[in-house]
């Protein structure tokens, strides 16, 4: 923990460093530049909120549909027999579609069953190693406009289901 | 593709709304949609700006071109034919650090900048090109050094070594990304009749 903690308080003041230090070095007009960059960065903002509007929308209304909770129930006994912990099915179906969500759900399962029992560690594994799969398709793809994303979905799915049968592999095999 | 996801997502949520009684909170999330985007704009609007300003002198200074020189080989493997040494690899390097080392909010800007320099070199700019799926692909596919916000839940749920399972996490997140980028790379060479040798032992490698 101690050499994580300080990876994580130095690697942003460190990198920030070295670039200031060898932009100067190099006679960058820096703050100019700087200035030229920020402005970059919040037009892309502005070409992404539309996109991030439609999908914040769509996602909210399936949390609140309850149509999650269904798929819960249709997916279990298929998860069961493939070794994936039951309790983790609810965090694997959210996990693509929502960061805080999920994040959520991993903090309920913690208080439910634990952070050292079996499902905590596979939850953890879940939620570290895959990411919000839906919110980067959409916002990467809407940020240029491209309508057609071919076999984007199908290729981060495949990944996303290896994550969560690895996930469980993993920690049985590692941890028991 | 995505017009069917967005408009499926949005009737089924309806649909099951009104079987379950929901129809109100669905509603209300409907409605609610638009502003949380506009809040999470306003949130990640700041760190946006700070590190498309800061890539930008570390481009001047000549430092993203250093680290596009080092990462070369990785980078012909997982995008073959795309100059190693051109704008677009280069955010895509700085975005593929950033979210190495858990740094989300500086990976968005650059992955976003780097989507941007690859729809330049893409001729057809409703659809997406093949290094644009592989660089989307390793971005749905989270390869992190140190998960620090699962770490600190853990921490505070009372794990007396939070990171205890990092080796779990690693051959999880190698091993999903791996099998996002060969589905990638398979699904373009059978749609393409290309038939290129797939790199796939490299790409677990390195992936």
């Amino acid at each position: 923990m101690k050499a994580a903690n300080l990876l994580s308080v130095w690697a942003v003041p460190v990198f920030i460093s070295l670039v200031l230090i060898v932009g100067t070095i190099k006679q960058v007009p820096v703050f100019d530049e700087f200035l030229s960059g920020a402005g970059d960065g919040l037009s892309t903002c502005v070409k992404i909120l539309p996109s991030l509007v439609a999908l914040m929308t769509a996602v909210s209304m399936l949390r609140a549909s309850g149509l999650l909770e269904l798929l819960v129930k249709l997916i279990e006994p298929a998860a069961n027999s493939l070794g994936i912990p039951p309790e983790i099915v609810p965090l694997a179906i959210l996990r693509p579609v929502s960061g805080s969500g999920s994040l959520a759900m991993l903090e309920n399962i913690f208080s439910v069953y634990g952070a050292e029992s079996l499902i905590g560690r596979v939850a953890s594994v879940l939620q570290s190693s895959t990411e919000t799969t839906f919110y980067t398709i959409t916002v990467y793809y809407g940020s240029v406009g491209v309508k057609r994303t071919r076999h984007t979905l199908a290729s981060a799915a495949g990944g996303d289901l290896a994550g969560i049968l690895l996930s469980s592999l993993t920690v049985k095999f590692l941890m028991a | 593709m995505l017009n069917y996801i967005w408009v499926g997502i949005m009737l089924l949520s309806i649909a099951a709304g009104a079987a379950t009684g929901k129809l109100d909170q669905v509603t209300n999330a409907l409605l609610g949609g638009g502003e949380e985007a506009i809040k999470l704009t306003l949130t990640l609007g700041g760190a946006m700006c700070l590190w498309s300003g800061i890539m930008r002198i570390a481009e001047k200074g000549g430092l993203t071109k250093m680290l596009a020189r080092v990462m070369s080989p990785l980078m012909r493997i997982l995008f073959p034919g795309l100059d190693p040494s051109g704008a677009a690899c280069r955010c895509i390097l700085m975005n593929m650090a950033a979210n190495f080392l858990g740094l989300g909010n500086a990976a968005t800007p650059f992955g976003l900048r780097a989507m941007n320099e690859l729809a330049k070199a893409n001729p057809n700019e409703n659809t997406a090109s093949n290094h644009m799926i592989t660089f989307v692909v390793l971005n749905t596919a989270s390869i992190q050094l140190i998960p620090t916000t699962v770490a600190t839940l853990r921490l505070k749920y009372g794990a007396s070594n939070p990171l205890d399972i990092l080796p779990a996490i690693w051959i999880t997140s190698l091993g999903s990304a791996a099998t996002a980028l060969i589905l990638s790379r398979l699904f373009a060479v059978s749609k393409s009749g290309e038939r290129r040798k797939l790199p796939a032992g490299k790409a677990r490698v390195k992936a």
